[in-house]
């Protein structure tokens, strides 16, 4: 369908990756899904049956326009109607920081799932540390770009704070993949101190 | 006056569709009777293809008729009441689609109705014409598809009652559709609904010249814009109806001190149930509201809409507007969530709009948006079977 398809996801390298975690054929539900890039590029490549939720009305439209199936909806609200495993990926990029309550968000997501992949923006990222620790400021980076009173990023961690909380709520942590690191040596190494962001295949443990 | 054809369905002419002659072919009614001699008004726009599988039909709200697009005379004012949305280059394609639009059973533009002939008496029905519901709205169209040789719509769809009845084929004919269009509907009519209608029927059947439904020349008018005045004030929206009139006098520059038509609103809602008792019939609004009223979809299933749908295959276009407070956006959502826990493809956007429950007729550019993609993707779907 597309020349190029790695394209459409606007060289963000977290929905690379997780594109390729996405196993071919299945069934994945995009949370947060924008103008459904994501996943008709999973719909062209490998055959995966999507939806997704969306809040603003013109990526709704957006959405349509490229075939993809979405529902008006703001993850505050939950996945109430999704039956337990109805999908085989439920996918949130870069975005748990900006819900109400990330941890409900994050249960219900395993529970609605058999896996889970998030990109997470890590605020343990070495320059963001670096703002706080020598000119005392909260950290601006290209990733997290709005001043502390106007953000819609209320919940900022870092990648300690995302594997206590799976561990606290009872979600097993299946791979990470740190990205956007200075160095893969480093990232790999000391991802919470080098990665901007991670990839998290996460799921409910009793399903495992 | 010349219509232009590039934008329009042009003239088009009406049909009927009489079925039920004999009794093997009456239409039997949720209500337990049957009925003979039905007839159906309806227009068609387009063409049906090769493979017949382009047909779409579209269902008309409380007070529509089978005229959606186009003009039935040079003479016309205003064209049909979907026109905006229906035609060459519009969401309802008729370059792309084949477009049927019917008078509901019960209606008084052309079918069968309070106002028809009972074969029995030689007649009119009037209050004998039996208690109808959606369902039997439905069972009457999917006669006209039969007669139409249509196998399959590859999609139903229409706004309020017409959300209700494209609710009602995906329930009863599972098979006979491919896409359902949702819009500003519900899966059952509220409490405050309800409340409304009744309001609406008790103005008409208190009109002293509605004689139990047995009027002739004195119409219940009276009555009729009573009903349709309170309803109207549900279609609209306390933004919009502050946009649109404020507290602005009409033609005076202070009060009158008197009972008229002293402000503009008061003046919009009098034309409003005048010029609807000018072409509606009291009777059949008391049976067309009584009819919505009844509707709940999840009856079958012991008030469980989710089992309800769980035989649904099509996938669903469901669309409710922001301000629409007599069917909310909740409503919709209760949809949504039925079919969601059911894995039934489903798109919905809740459009924001401040002309509430109108919004359907008025915000065109966005239904057109998501419309026509939802159908060419459909469309897409069928040809590549």
């Amino acid at each position: 369908m597309n020349d190029e398809p790695l394209n459409v996801l606007r060289g963000r390298n977290d929905l690379i990756v997780i594109a390729d975690n996405v196993s071919p054929n299945s069934r994945v539900l995009d949370l947060g899904c924008g103008g459904g890039e994501l996943l008709r590029y999973l719909h062209d490549t490998k055959g995966v049956r999507g939806s997704g939720i969306e809040l603003s009305q013109d990526k709704i439209l957006k959405c349509v326009k490229i075939g993809v199936s979405v529902v008006h909806g703001n993850l505050n609200d939950g996945l109430g109607e999704f039956p337990d495993k109805s999908f085989d990926f439920v996918i949130l990029s870069q975005t748990l920081q900006a819900v109400d309550r990330p941890d409900r968000l994050l249960l219900d997501m395993a529970r609605v799932g058999r896996k889970v992949i998030v990109s997470f923006i890590n605020i343990g990222y070495f320059t963001c540390r670096a703002q706080l620790l020598f000119f005392g400021r909260m950290p601006v980076t290209c990733t997290l770009p709005d001043p502390w009173y106007d953000t819609s990023n209320i919940h900022l961690g870092t990648l300690w704070d995302f594997r206590s909380l799976c561990r606290f709520v009872g979600i097993r942590i299946f791979k990470e993949v740190p990205l956007n690191t200075r160095s893969r040596f480093l990232g790999t190494i000391w991802p919470n101190m080098f990665a901007q962001t991670c990839v998290f295949i996460i799921g409910e443990k009793k399903t495992t | 006056m010349s219509v232009d054809t590039n934008t329009s369905v042009g003239l088009v002419t009406p049909c009927d569709f009489l079925f039920g002659t004999h009794e093997a072919d009456f239409l039997e009614l949720d209500c337990g009777q049957k009925i003979s001699h039905v007839n159906i008004r309806y227009e068609t726009y387009g063409k049906l293809d090769a493979q017949r599988k382009n047909a779409i039909l579209i269902l008309h709200a409380l007070s529509g008729d089978a005229h959606v697009a186009g003009y039935h005379a040079d003479s016309d004012k205003k064209p049909g009441w979907w026109d905006e949305m229906v035609g060459p280059g519009k969401a309802f394609d008729s370059n792309k689609y084949y477009i049927v639009c019917s008078n509901v059973l019960g209606g008084c533009s052309g079918s069968t109705g309070p106002q028809s002939i009972n074969p029995r008496t030689g007649k009119k029905y009037n209050m004998d014409f039996p208690v109808i519901t959606i369902a039997d709205m439905v069972r009457a169209q999917e006669r006209l598809m039969r007669h139409l040789n249509i196998p399959q719509w590859l999609s139903v769809g229409g706004g309020s009652m017409g959300g209700m009845q494209a609710l009602q084929w995906a329930l009863d004919y599972p098979n006979k559709i491919r896409s359902v269009l949702a819009i500003a509907t519900a899966a059952s009519l509220s409490s405050q609904g309800i409340a409304f209608n009744w309001v609406g029927r008790e103005a008409v059947m208190s009109d002293a010249n509605w004689s139990k439904g047995e009027y002739n020349e004195n119409l219940p008018e009276r009555g009729l814009a009573t009903a349709r005045m309170l309803a109207h004030i549900t279609y609209l929206s306390d933004e919009s109806m502050n946009q649109k009139f404020g507290r602005r006098l009409r033609e005076i520059n202070e009060y009158a001190y008197d009972f008229t038509r002293n402000f503009e609103v008061e003046s919009y809602l009098d034309y409003q149930g005048q010029r609807f008792v000018e072409r509606f019939d009291a009777n059949s609004y008391l049976y067309i509201t009584r009819a919505i009223d009844y509707f709940d979809l999840s009856a079958s299933a012991s008030g469980d809409l989710s089992l309800a749908l769980s035989h649904v295959k099509a996938p669903f276009l469901v669309i409710s507007f922001s301000s629409d407070w007599l069917f909310p956006p909740e409503d919709s959502k209760e949809i949504v969530r039925a079919l969601r826990s059911n894995n039934i493809d489903v798109v919905y956007c809740d459009i924001k709009s401040i002309y509430g429950h109108d919004a359907f007729l008025l915000e065109t550019v966005t239904l057109n948006s998501l419309i026509t993609d939802f159908l060419a993707c459909r469309y897409e779907e069928v040809l590549n079977e």
